[in-house]
Parts: C-alpha cells; structure tokens; sequence
C-alpha cells in the first residue's frame, strides 16, 4: 500500500507539472497533427479509401511514436532543473516508485493526445472501419503503454549522456519494433477486417505479453540505472 | 603479467594458425568436395557459411548477456571484475555484429539466387534484422554516453537485446514463414544428407573457433585500454598530491 502511494505521490507532482505548463501535451498534438496533415497530403486517402485503411493504422501509430519521443525526451529535463533528480536518489521511496509514476504520467498525456487525434483522423482520412470497434479500446492501450514504458525507461538512460535527443530513438525504435508490428497489425486487422478475429487475438496476445515482459524488466533495472554514477 | 605475456602470445597465434587451417579444411570441403546440390547447383554451397554464422551470431549475444549480468552484480562488490566482465561483454557484442551482418548478407544473396528477391519481411528475417539493429545500437550507447555510467547503462541495454535472441530463434518454429524450417532439430523432416555433413561441422568448427579467436582478441585490447585508463588515472592523483599545499 506505502509503495502505490509512493507511485500516486510522483503521478500526482508530474500531473500537476504538465497542467501548470502544458508543453509536453500541446508540443505531441501539434506534431502528431502535423504527421497526419502531411501523410494526409501525401497519399490523397479520401479518393482510395480502401488504400486508407490499410494504411492509417501505421500512420497513426507512427505519428505516436514520433510524437511520444519528442515528449520523452523533455519528461526527465524538469527533474534536472534544481537537482530534483538527486533529491530523488536520495528519498527513502523505492526508484521503481519513481519510475512507474512518470511512466503512468505520460501515458496519461500520450492518451489524451489519442484522444483529441482520434477524431481528427477520422475525418483527414475518411475513415469507416469494417471490423470491431470495440477492440481498439483494448489495442489503444496497451500499444501506447508498451511506447511509454520503454520511452521513459530510455530516456532516463540517456539522461546524461551526450546527444540525448538522438539517442532515445537510435535505442528506442528498436527495441519498440515487436509491439510496434503488433499494434499496428491489429489496429490494420480492426480497419480493414481482412484479418479474422483470432489472428488479431494473437497480435493483442504478443502485445500483452511485450507489456508484460518489459513493463518487469524496467521495474527491475530502474535503480540500477538511476543511480549509474 | 609481463611473464604471462610471451607464452599467451604464443598460445594466441597458436590458436589464430589453428583457426585459419580449420576454415581451410571447412573451404575445401564446402567448396570442392561436396557433390553439387540437386535442387539448387552450387548456390547451395552457401548453405555452409550462412546456417554455421547465423548460429553463432545467435550464441555471442548470450555470452555478452551473461557478462553483463555479472557486471551489474560485479558492479559495487568487486570493481575490477567487473571491468574484465564488461569488457567480454563490449568484445562479444562487436563480434555479434560482425556475424549477424555476415549472416544477413549471406542470406541476401542466397535469397536473391534462390527466391529472386534480396529481401522479404518474413518473420525470421524481420528478427534477424531486428538483432542486428539492437547490437547496433548497444555499441552506438557505448559511443555516446560519457565515460564512468557507459559500463552499467550498456549493460542494462543488453538485458533488453537479449530479450529478442530466443525469438530469433523460435521464429521459424513458431511461425510458417518463407525462410526454411529449421535444419537441425526441427522434426521428421529436419537434418541433411550425410555426404554434407563433414562440410558443415568443418565450417561450424572454424567459424567458431575464429570467432572465438576474434572475441580473445578484442577482450585483450580492452582490458590494455582499461589498464592504461588505470594508470593514466592513478598517476593524475599521485600528481595531483605533489602540489604543494
């Protein structure tokens, strides 16, 4: 119970961070509305709209990606200002703690960006999907957890080293790979309906199980790697 | 450590002579001695560098893995064992680049000659790919982060690498792909034609043994990298103690 309260102190200081400034929300909008105007733009999706669908559910997820990272990379730079981070090494609360709560936090951010992309997407794109709606509401989270996990995991990992903004993704993007082919198959499978249920069962399956194998393996590593001297 | 030196040195290039003539009795059996693939003529051939160098280009990253959980447990218990570990694991991860690259180019052009494409995103070959780019990557951390946290965070990093080796290697048992099914060990219908085999495990032996030579190599030039670190570090202290105060 003390470690979840732990968890809720850091959620709660990073909510009430971003609600003060709001960078890292407005920054991820406009730039995931940027991807989508410019894939938009580039493929001319209301005149195919079967090539739409196929399509939309990498762009979509692509425009996540990117935008996650440009997020990420500023997530720990608050925690530098004033040495926040060393007071943080040295509080009695477990780093997981620590961890875990930014990692809620910027899902919460990433979520909400989903949220207000979402729409906006299916008019761009003209959008009419064919299979399960509901089965998005299952994908949208768990694709967006297995980014932030490893986003905020890496970008504490770079923290300081040089070149911070192009190692997230020189180390991010691959590791990112599996779920990334996971999220986006089965976000296509939903669009299109080409794909029968149990194969996009099995693509969630994967996704699920990458959450769950790399959501451990940070948790486990995370002290090690905040207190790298 | 200066009279160790001369019998090591003998003993390496020992083990360098031993590893050159093994791949020369692997060449001459793959490349002269076989008879001639039925299906696929002398393409065929490859099949003797390409399957030898992906297994070993699956192996090196468990070596490398292990080295680094020692060094994270090394870490704070026994400094200086922990940098011989974390100079294993750097010298391996470097080897396993060189191997998956081999590996994919091999397949490439065997792919090319066989399947008329260089390229195709199956599953195994995704993965492959996929391996290739995370030991890229550890080495591009180890380049990029200032000297003192390189060791941990690279070590952490290859936790994470070493995530994907086992998928690599199911890949092709657990889905039909384009790439064959497995070889060795893979059902009723895996293993080759005996006349092939003294070619194989001549070349399996010599890849390995190279390998082998290569990462000893690599470790040694580490640890006199680290060494000369020591040094250049403990005499900056005793320098530093001279000033007069």
């Amino acid at each position: 119970m003390k470690y979840l309260h732990h968890v809720w102190d850091h959620l709660r200081k990073d909510l009430r961070l971003e609600w003060r400034s709001r960078d890292s929300i407005n920054g991820m909008l406009f730039f995931s509305l940027l991807v989508v105007v410019v894939f938009g733009l580039a493929f001319d999706p209301t005149s195919y709209p079967t090539m739409a669908r196929q399509i939309s559910g990498g762009i979509l997820w692509v425009a996540l990606l990117f935008a996650s990272i440009t997020a990420l990379n500023q997530s720990w730079t608050r925690e530098q200002r004033n040495n926040v981070l060393e007071a943080q090494r040295m509080a009695p609360s477990p780093a997981s703690a620590l961890f875990l709560g930014k990692a809620l936090a910027n899902m919460l951010f990433v979520l909400a960006v989903e949220a207000v992309l979402a729409p906006i997407f299916i008019v761009f794109f003209n959008l009419h999907a064919l299979g399960n709606v509901w089965l998005l509401a299952v994908i949208l989270p768990l694709g967006t957890w297995a980014l932030v996990v490893n986003g905020t995991f890496f970008a504490a990992l770079g923290l300081r080293a040089r070149n911070r903004e192009l190692l997230l993704p020189l180390l991010l993007l691959p590791i990112s790979l599996p779920a990334l082919l996971a999220m986006v198959q089965a976000t296509t499978g939903v669009l299109t309906a080409d794909l029968d249920p149990i194969q996009i069962n099995t693509w969630i399956k994967q996704l699920l199980g990458y959450d769950i194998i790399f959501t451990t393996v940070c948790i486990l590593l995370f002290e090690t790697v905040l207190n790298a001297e | 450590m200066e009279q160790r030196t001369p019998t090591l040195r003998s003993v390496a290039w020992l083990w360098f002579g031993i590893s050159i003539a093994v791949l020369a009795v692997g060449f001459r059996q793959a490349i002269f001695l076989v008879p001639t693939d039925a299906a696929q003529g002398n393409v065929g051939r490859i099949f003797y560098y390409h399957v030898p160098i992906a297994m070993l280009s699956l192996i090196f990253p468990y070596i490398n893995f292990v080295a680094s959980l020692f060094y994270l447990y090394w870490r704070h218990r026994e400094p200086l064992k922990a940098l011989a570990a974390d100079a294993l694991a750097l010298s391996t991860a470097e080897v396993t680049v060189v191997y998956s690259s081999i590996c994919l180019l091999t397949g490439m052009l065997w792919g090319r000659a066989t399947w008329g494409i260089w390229w195709t995103w199956d599953p195994r070959l995704t993965s492959m790919l996929l391996l290739w780019l995370l030991y890229v990557s550890y080495l591009m951390l180890r380049r990029f982060s200032s000297t003192g946290q390189t060791h941990t965070l690279a070590a952490v990093l290859s936790v994470f690498a070493a995530v994907d080796v086992p998928i690599v290697y199911m890949s092709i048992r657990w889905w039909r792909t384009q790439h064959p099914a497995p070889v060795f060990g893979g059902g009723p219908d895996s293993g080759i034609d005996p006349s092939m085999l003294p070619a194989f495990y001549w070349n399996l032996a010599g890849w390995t043994v190279w390998g082998i030579c290569i990462v000893l190599f690599r470790f040694a030039l580490e640890r006199r990298r680290q060494l000369a670190e020591q040094e250049a570090a403990l005499q900056a202290i005793e320098a530093s103690l001279e000033i007069p105060q």
